[in-house]
């Protein structure tokens, strides 16, 4: 038989029995459909949990008081370090080679009123460098002043949800907000960045540090971000830094060093499993998927057995019987991967406009995968049947279905 | 053109073998007309199967036109069939989805034979079997008797030497059953063998030769010289 002929012949088999075939094809991209969207679904959740632990950036440190196990328990509350980490020792930080910038943190709770309003908010002592840590961007205003570490001011910057609580629509720069007992001036406008490494940007209110330890009455830091030169000097500065705390804490650093990759392997294990379960999710959408091509296949070719038959009366030989359905298997495992393909890419794009903020994207392996899982079963499972029925008597096979037209 | 000799065929029927045939021995001329009449379950479809090579023989000896057919493999035996033997079936076998024009064309489709070759050769089949205007209607479009003739057009567009037609009015009206009568004693003027199987003794006695087949064997092999009575169903 001609090839010409081959795909001319299948083709006609596809087109004129169209309810048969959308249904083989329906089953077909929904399997492969499934294998990629759910891949991608996987990924885009696996891509969404690592971009909050880099949100960091791998040049920063985070220095915290007190001995700390960042394994095995749950971490000691804060604030029962015996020794507090001051401003001076930031200044000292600061002053160490590879140290490009320190931002210290010092956190509370404070009543914030403006006019009659009154709302709890969590106020964060910090100096400039944490805006730029922290990859920051003003909406509207300015950053906090960069001014050395003790020196007050009361300014402050706050995020969008707060300023929209707060202020409603009319403008917030140059407001005046009462927070404890201090009054600040509403200087900058976060834009808006949603949550990161478990604080909400959003619904924040940064001032100077110095105020901050005013206002709460408290000396010690709550953390200290260092940011050094670039990630291959993280070691050096980290080594620097325990020295230099050890120096001036009395021969003991009571101190906990934190980096990007001790984060990261601390959440080895929850990293592990969502791996584990994206693999999950793509081996048994592929089990699925072959499972329903597969028997798509085997009740095609089982229709089919009287035709068999016939083409080997009309002179047909066993192989080009299997040619036939071969290639049969073939022009429809093809149809519909590029169909379910296109689905799933479909579903993928509409998921990405409606979570702007989760990469949904399938990875290129899972697209293979599919198409592979696709065209081997369908030409597996009709290979056996197809095999079968060539084997049959012509004639048994005939008889096999007597009303045909 | 055709010689059996001593050609046995059984069956496994629950535990017990049943002989389809039973040491037949047969010789068939070209252009003869033969029909082959009998009981159910006498062996006379197995003959069929097995003058088709569609079947095998377990023990003995076919020849067609001079060649042992036992002795080919399964390709050899498909280029035999599709260049030797035409079959018309009880209920027409046509595929259900290509139009009268296609079922004709395609064993020549099957046997690679090139389209612009292929036209003509369906055009002139289609017009010796008055079905031109039918040309492009689907198989369950077409009356039974018009169904028959694209099946006995599909049977001869390869030129075979030999027609094999099982039962071929067994599933038409009187009238359509002539016509495709009268269409298969027309070929066997021109030249073809033709071998009919029937239980019909009307379409039996047409035949110049009668085969009766019992259990497997040939119990009665006759030559009259002019075909006897006229169809009636």
């Amino acid at each position: 038989m001609r090839s010409a002929d081959l795909l001319h012949f299948n083709l006609q088999l596809v087109l004129r029995h169209r309810f048969r075939s959308l249904m083989i094809l329906l089953a077909l991209a929904i399997g492969v459909a499934a294998v990629n969207l759910l891949t991608g679904l996987g990924e885009g959740a696996k891509a969404y949990v690592l971009s909050q632990f880099s949100l960091l950036g791998n040049e920063t440190l985070i220095l915290l008081p007190g001995k700390k196990e960042t394994r095995g328990t749950m971490p000691p509350l804060t604030g029962e370090s015996p020794r507090d980490i001051t401003l001076d020792d930031a200044s000292a930080i600061s002053r160490l080679p590879g140290v490009v910038a320190v931002a210290p943190l010092s956190v509370g709770m404070a009543q914030v009123h403006i006019g009659a309003r009154t709302r709890e908010v969590i106020v964060t002592g910090t100096n400039r460098a944490f805006f730029d840590i922290r990859q920051l961007q003003l909406q509207q205003g300015q950053m906090l002043p960069a001014r050395d570490l003790d020196i007050a001011s009361p300014v402050a910057v706050i995020g969008s949800t707060l300023k929209q609580e707060l202020f409603g629509n009319t403008p917030a720069l140059g407001q005046w907000l009462k927070a404890g007992d201090s009054r600040f001036r509403v200087i900058g406008v976060l834009d808006s960045k949603g949550q990161a490494m478990g604080m909400d940007m959003n619904d924040l209110m940064l001032i100077p540090i110095a105020s901050a330890q005013r206002l709460f009455n408290k000396p010690g830091l709550f953390r200290l971000f260092i940011q050094s030169q670039s990630s291959d000097a993280i070691p050096a500065v980290k080594q620097r830094v325990e020295q230099l705390m050890q120096r001036r804490q009395g021969g003991v650093a009571d101190i906990t060093l934190v980096s990007q990759d001790a984060i990261l392997s601390a959440f080895a294990d929850i990293l592990s499993a969502l791996n584990l379960a994206v693999s999950g999710i793509a081996a048994i959408s592929l089990l699925v998927a072959g499972i329903l091509i597969m028997n798509v296949t085997l009740i095609s070719v089982s229709q089919r057995t009287a035709e068999i038959g016939l083409l080997k009366a009309l002179g047909a030989s066993n192989s080009d019987v299997q040619t036939l359905f071969l290639t049969e298997a073939l022009l429809m495992a093809l149809l519909g991967a590029a169909a379910g393909i296109l689905l799933s890419e479909l579903g993928l794009w509409a998921m990405r406009l409606r979570f702007s903020d989760l990469a949904f994207y399938s990875p290129w392996w899972a697209r293979w995968l599919a198409l592979a899982i696709a065209v081997a079963t369908s030409v597996l499972f009709a290979w056996g049947p197809s095999r079968r029925a060539a084997g049959l008597q012509p004639v048994n096979a005939l008889q096999g279905r007597r009303t045909d037209a | 053109m055709i010689e059996l000799h001593q050609l046995c065929r059984s069956f496994l029927l629950g535990d017990q073998a049943v002989k389809a045939l039973d040491n037949i021995n047969l010789s068939i001329r070209a252009g003869e007309y033969i029909s082959v009449m009998g009981p159910s379950g006498s062996g006379k479809s197995t003959l069929l199967n097995m003058l088709g090579l569609l079947d095998a023989p377990d023990s003995g000896q076919y020849l067609l036109q001079g060649t042992d057919t036992t002795l080919l493999t399964d390709n050899e035996r498909a280029r035999f069939r599709r260049q030797h033997i035409g079959f018309v079936f009880q209920s027409y076998h046509l595929v259900p989805r290509l139009t009268a024009q296609e079922n004709i064309e395609l064993p020549l489709v099957l046997a690679g034979v090139p389209p612009q070759q292929r036209k003509p050769k369906v055009a002139a089949i289609l017009a010796q079997l008055s079905l031109t205007e039918r040309a492009s209607h689907l198989p369950n479009q077409l009356s039974g008797g018009q169904r028959q003739r694209v099946a006995i057009g599909r049977a001869i567009v390869m030129q075979p030497q030999l027609l094999l037609a099982d039962e071929p009015t067994g599933n038409l009206d009187s009238q359509s059953g002539l016509d495709v009568v009268n269409i298969l004693e027309q070929l066997n003027q021109q030249g073809i063998t033709l071998l009919v199987v029937t239980h019909d003794p009307a379409l039996g006695q047409r035949a110049r030769r009668r085969i009766r087949m019992v259990d497997g064997r040939i119990v009665a092999d006759e030559q009259h010289s002019t075909a006897a009575g006229t169809l009636h169903a």
